[in-house]
């Protein structure tokens, strides 16, 4: 799909409101539908949409394998420390009341913490699994 | 009487797709009918108030599933599914009583909505009027999966985790290789 103009001008186009959308259904997720998970799936269906037109090759200039490896990680470390350090705070594993001086703030800490976990370990996941389906074609 | 209509209009929809997928043979065809199946079911979901799930079938169900079917089917050879050899009868047969027997069960099912149906009796009640006071989240489902079950959400993101690991130690192994063989040269 590498010579065709209008696939590629509407992707260039394309790309950044999705990327939005997920960036919006992942810090909206406390008042409106969507959450992490959510958002994680569509940033990494922008991607996946970027490799198609463009090539995996200019994909894997924007994201190296290595770094997707590190992302999908960090995403369940982030979730797991934000438990360890309620933990160490002196409350209950993944309790936010104690994350701050107002339970309901400590809450919206907590949430947006995790969710971000969720949301960089999911996206990062299904990249993953895209390369792996998409890179054993330059071999056979 | 609308969301009647669009009900309908959806779920005969996917009967026609489902049945499309089994008639057609080309399984290029048959991917991109999976990922109308999906679209439709989240144009469902949507009816039933389910946004969430909704977005979640329409990226993983019509996006990239679709996507990881049509990276395997450019993998092999044959694009075309063979007949089976054998008669479909007995199969048939099975699949008619499973489903009547589905149906029959439906009947003890509460109907969709119903506020006494033990599933809403529980602890839902409780998240519905205390969610707000405790995490201050409006978006109920956030507050339970995100604070009440957030244990549960840890378990599900490391099992997406170990999916991506597995993948690549299945079939992503090569690219690995791939990388070191480009470091010796």
């Amino acid at each position: 799909m590498k010579h065709n103009l209008v696939l590629r001008f509407i992707t260039k186009y394309l790309f950044p409101v999705i990327a939005l959308f997920a960036l919006y259904v992942q810090f909206h997720g406390d008042y409106g539908p969507g959450g992490g998970f959510q958002a994680g799936v569509i940033l990494s269906v922008a991607f996946i949409l970027y490799a198609m037109v463009f090539g995996m090759e200019s994909m894997e200039k924007v994201l190296p394998l290595g770094l997707l490896r590190t992302l999908a990680s960090t995403g369940v470390l982030i979730y797991a420390a934000t438990g360890v350090t309620t933990l160490l705070m002196g409350g209950n594993f993944l309790d936010y009341d104690i994350l701050s001086q107002l339970p309901i703030q400590g809450q919206h800490i907590g949430i947006m913490i995790i969710e971000l976990g969720v949301g960089i370990t999911v996206s990062a996941v299904m990249l993953i699994i895209f390369y792996a389906f998409t890179d054993r074609r330059n071999y056979d | 009487m609308l969301d009647t209509f669009i009900d309908i209009t959806l779920l005969a929809f996917l009967t026609i797709t489902a049945i499309a997928i089994i008639k057609v043979r080309d399984l290029f065809v048959v991917i991109m009918l999976f990922s109308i199946f999906s679209l439709h079911s989240a144009g469902l979901f949507v009816v039933m108030d389910a946004a969430d799930v909704a977005f979640t079938e329409a990226a993983v169900g019509a996006g990239i599933s679709t996507v990881l079917m049509l990276a395997t089917l450019a993998l092999t050879k044959d694009h075309d599914e063979k007949r089976p050899a054998h008669k479909a009868r007995l199969p048939l047969l099975v699949v008619l009583i499973t489903g009547a027997a589905l149906v029959y069960g439906t009947y003890d099912i509460p109907s969709f909505g119903d506020p006494d149906a033990p599933a809403q009796a529980h602890v839902k009640p409780y998240y519905i009027e205390q969610s707000m006071r405790e995490t201050g989240v409006p978006n109920t489902v956030t507050a339970v999966l995100a604070s009440y079950r957030g244990y549960d959400t840890l378990g599900e993101v490391t099992v997406i985790f170990t999916a991506g690991i597995g993948v690549m130690l299945l079939i992503g192994g090569r690219l690995t290789r791939k990388r070191d063989k480009e470091d010796d040269r």
